[in-house]
């Protein structure tokens, strides 16, 4: 069980190590655009959209980057304005506790059983 | 006006005919011992045959493009091509249905004129939980979604098809995409009524093992089009969104996956029936779950459905009656499956099958709360959050990683668990090997990441032991062989393609130039000239690479008549190595134009993986009917 | 009896996730950003609309006063319809600052010209970052601002009856 959870914490650990390395300032305005979704094509980030709306958002994100706001002062920003709505990566509130946390307690529960099943621990 | 009248009474005598068959059906079972030969085989024919007509009367209807249809008159029109008014049949949401409905009967019957070798019993059960699927969705059809309704005075032309759809591609996709998920409904009804017969054993898992690998391969084709098509037309060189629509698509697939690895287990030894029943009720929920999803337009997406709530509350009320019915079922017969309750111990092929479940049923829970949890929190609070990406990519990849090790020594189990320490000191060099291997690529282009590193070890590993395995087993597993080879190569392209892409985006005008690493984009001028059914301004650029070597890009930006909608087609340059994408879209006053340059690198391999994972099954396939 | 639990288990689960879907299904699923409280209203800048001069919200807006953010265009045929609307808020105890979103200066003007300048001031956004900054959706939209600088209400789309007494209400 110790070892499942040790498991578990590091790749919890690792997941916060981004698949995508931003180097770029360009990358970052990216990174941000993919995570902010478009509220005129409300299926898409406004990194995919072609609406005005996301061709305006693009330029108040790109201004704000330039009067030095950091990514987070941006998503807050925009959060401020228009609602946790517009964020793709759900920030983690006591609305979204279980969000995050359901699928890494039902892996654990899933393991558990396996680990039953397969009889390590029966000598 | 025939035509409409035959459609519409086809569909009715067929719902007729369902009613006929269940209540037949149920005669025949409480009178089994008369032992006389069942003749269901004719009313099942006629059911199908009937849909059939009425399929076919709607495609006259739309090849004759027949505007007092109002099928017709909201997704055709005379000028559109007719390869597009066949395909406009299912391209929108009667019409689709209607195609459902068709492969769901075809299907049936296929599987009752195959099923001869089971006992009369099982398929006369089977035939019930058929019928009871069949019967909901024909209803669904006539009561909320009548092809055949029509309108008076019938109008002069029609309204067109969403031109996004005008595409060979996604003509195909419903199709195949069906073909995957219907056939899972047989999987369904032969699971339920083999475990109301007690009868879950290795000779029901070699039965049904073919309509999990023919369904498979229909759904991972189904996926593999979409994504193609939303690479580009949809996409700005994207191909996966993680949007509602595709999440729903990916987890009767990961289920079905899941269920393909255990029925080899129930078949060779005998054993995680009971889980496997499991796999089969769900990967049909959630295929009937998807249907909710998309239809009923709870979730907001980009793929768009022509949504309707009162729709959504009959496949709701549809869906939650085959739960509970198979809830009920299970839990009632659930002693039957009586399979030993010893343990498998650790180095068996049942702990390597167990494991593999066990990530993909992870995977499948995050995908599967990451597309729902929005409507929970909604209804239960009021506070609105979107789920994107991030939030995937997040809680997936990272998993991603011990599964891949773990999908590299299921096959070598034998290794493990022998006595030799040689050849368990050869599995951990080879990993170690590849840590370096990755090390160094990663360094070369200076972006070493412990996230990235792992995984893309974990994935040479996969690889090269499925590589070693063939050239040491050979032929045995060459369908295994194959389809994870395809699998480790999909991994391995889509990091390597996430990692190395590049993209510029600016605005030109004609004559305007931009340089971007080493490559100058020079936009020359644009062409105007005409198809079918749209106009189409092409942007001609020329694209000078390091060598100096010119290129000629013509992407193209497509003005619609029928409805009247812009879009854009990508120019594709496609090479093993990496695909060039270049889009232009105007920009509102028209002089410039919004240009989007990308290199993907390894993106045809993405599409050749995924084609090796389905030859894979087809070999699987192949080999079991012989 | 583990297996009672278990059952009982899975059918509130099952009649749960029912009752969530088919209240789910009531709902609309465009989102509309709501104002479910006051908010500090955000800074903005833009160009004035006749003088080109840039004017950032800090000295135009002075305290204890009450002010009508209103966003239109020549261009949006609702605002034409909400235009009579405004005009009768003309004069009243607070300021009427129009911002002219994504719109052509001439075009602006004819539209004043004929319908009638409501507005103290009018700030025009070329590109839509002014409206961004606000956090408006759409044209037309209103937005109550009261004397602490804080937005009280939002109104998406054009005013009609109904909202323009809650104004009058509003601002007494």
């Amino acid at each position: 069980m110790k070892k499942l959870i040790f498991f578990i914490t590091f790749f919890i650990f690792l997941s916060n190590n981004y698949l995508l390395a931003v180097d770029k300032p360009s990358e970052l305005e990216n990174k941000i655009f993919k995570n902010l979704r478009c509220l005129i094509c409300q299926g898409q980030s406004i990194y995919d959209s072609q609406s005005d709306f996301a061709e305006s958002m693009k330029i108040v994100v790109r201004k704000n980057l330039e009067t030095g706001m950091s990514e987070k002062d941006i998503y807050q920003f925009m959060k401020k304005n228009y609602g946790e709505w517009v964020l793709y990566n759900p920030e983690i509130n006591k609305g979204t506790y279980l969000l995050w946390s359901l699928p890494i307690i039902l892996f654990v529960i899933g393991g558990a059983i396996i680990i039953r099943k397969l009889g390590v621990f029966k000598k | 006006m025939t035509f409409n009248f035959i459609g519409n009474y086809s569909v009715i005598i067929s719902l007729f005919l369902s009613f006929a068959i269940f209540f037949r059906t149920i005669f025949r079972l409480k009178n089994l011992n008369e032992l006389i030969k069942i003749d269901l085989k004719k009313l099942i024919f006629f059911q199908f045959f009937f849909i059939l007509v009425s399929f076919i009367c709607l495609l006259i209807l739309f090849i004759n493009s027949e505007f007092s249809n109002i099928t017709v008159y909201y997704n055709s029109h005379t000028t559109k091509p007719f390869f597009y008014k066949v395909s406009g049949l299912w391209g929108n949401h009667e019409g689709s249905l209607l195609l459902w409905l068709l492969i769901l009967t075809l299907i049936n019957f296929l599987y009752f004129s195959k099923s001869y070798n089971r006992s009369t019993k099982e398929r006369l059960l089977t035939v019930i939980f058929q019928q009871i699927i069949i019967f909901g969705f024909t209803a669904f059809l006539i009561f909320t979604s009548n092809p055949f309704n029509e309108i008076f005075p019938s109008p002069k032309e029609g309204l067109g098809l969403n031109p996004i759809l005008q595409d060979p591609l996604l003509a195909i996709h419903p199709p195949i995409l069906y073909l995957g998920y219907v056939s899972t409904s047989i999987i369904f009804s032969s699971a339920l009524s083999s475990l109301v017969m007690g009868n879950v054993n290795s000779k029901w898992a070699s039965h049904i093992k073919n309509w999990i690998l023919c369904s498979w391969i229909f759904l991972t084709g189904g996926i593999l089009l979409g994504s193609i098509w939303a690479y580009y037309e949809l996409g700005w060189g994207g191909f996966w969104f993680w949007d509602p629509v595709e999440n729903i698509s990916l987890m009767p697939w990961i289920s079905l996956t899941a269920l393909l690895h255990c029925i080899l287990v129930l078949e060779k030894r005998s054993s995680l029936g009971s889980w496997s029943i499991i796999l089969c009720i769900s990967t049909f929920t959630l295929s009937v779950c998807g249907t909710f999803l998309v239809r009923s337009g709870i979730l907001n997406s980009v793929h768009t459905f022509a949504n309707d709530p009162e729709r959504g509350l009959y496949i709701l009320i549809f869906l939650f009656f085959i739960i509970f019915l198979s809830l009920i079922l299970y839990f009632f017969y659930e002693d039957k499956l009586n399979f030993s309750n010893k343990s498998f111990g650790l180095i068996t092929k049942e702990s390597h099958i167990l494991i593999n479940n066990w990530f993909l049923m992870y995977f499948l829970s995050v995908i599967l709360i990451g597309t729902i949890y929005p409507i929970f929190l909604e209804v239960i609070s009021n506070q609105r959050i979107s789920v994107g990406p991030p939030f995937f990519n997040k809680l997936i990849i990272p998993f991603l990683i011990p599964f891949l090790i773990f999908m590299s020594l299921g096959p070598n189990l034998g290794w493990l668990s022998s006595k030799k320490i040689e050849k368990k000191i050869i599995l951990l060099t080879f990993f170690i090997i590849n840590l370096f291997l990755s090390f160094f690529i990663l360094k070369i282009i200076g972006k070493v990441k412990l996230l990235t590193l792992l995984l893309l070890a974990a994935n040479f590993y996969l690889f090269f032991t499925t590589v070693k395995d063939f050239l040491k087993k050979g032929y045995k597993n060459f369908s295994q062989t194959v389809s994870h080879l395809g699998f480790s190569l999909l991994i391995l392209s889509i990091i390597l393609n996430a990692i190395f892409s590049k993209e510029i985006i600016a605005n030109l005008k004609v004559g305007e130039g931009l340089s971007f690493e080493n490559n100058q984009i020079i936009f020359k001028k644009i062409e105007t000239s005409s198809g079918p059914n749209f106009e189409k301004i092409v942007g001609v650029f020329i694209i000078k690479d390091k060598k100096k070597i010119d290129t000629k890009f013509m992407p193209e930006v497509r003005i619609y008549n029928q409805p009247e909608v812009i879009t854009s087609e990508a120019f594709i340059k496609t090479s093993i190595f990496k695909d060039r994408f270049l889009v232009i879209n105007p920009v509102k006053d028209k002089t410039y134009f919004n240009v989007r340059y990308q290199e993907k690198p390894l993106m045809v391999w993405i599409w050749i993986s995924t084609i090796l994972i389905i030859i894979g099954g087809c070999i699987n396939f192949l080999r079991n009917e012989k | 009896m583990k297996n009672k639990i278990f059952v009982t288990i899975s059918f509130v689960l099952f009649a749960f996730c029912f009752a969530v879907f088919y209240l789910g299904l009531q709902k609309p699923n465009i989102y509309t950003p709501k104002l479910d409280k006051q908010i500090e209203l955000p800074n903005f800048a833009g160009n004035d609309f006749f003088s080109g001069e840039k004017v950032i919200s800090d000295n135009l807006l002075k305290k204890n006063s009450y002010y009508i953010i209103n966003i239109w265009a020549s261009w949006c045929i609702p605002c034409r319809a909400e235009h009579s609307f405004l005009m009768a808020l003309k004069n009243k105890n607070f300021n009427l600052l129009g911002i002219n979103y994504k719109d052509n200066n001439s075009n602006a003007q004819s539209f004043l010209n004929e319908l009638g300048n409501p507005y103290s001031k009018i700030l025009s956004d070329k590109n839509g970052v002014t409206s961004i900054e606000l956090g408006a959706y759409g044209v037309p939209e209103t937005f109550i601002v009261n004397k602490e600088k804080k937005i009280i209400k939002k109104i998406i789309g054009p005013i009609n009856n109904e909202n323009f007494n809650e104004i009058l209400e509003l601002i007494k």
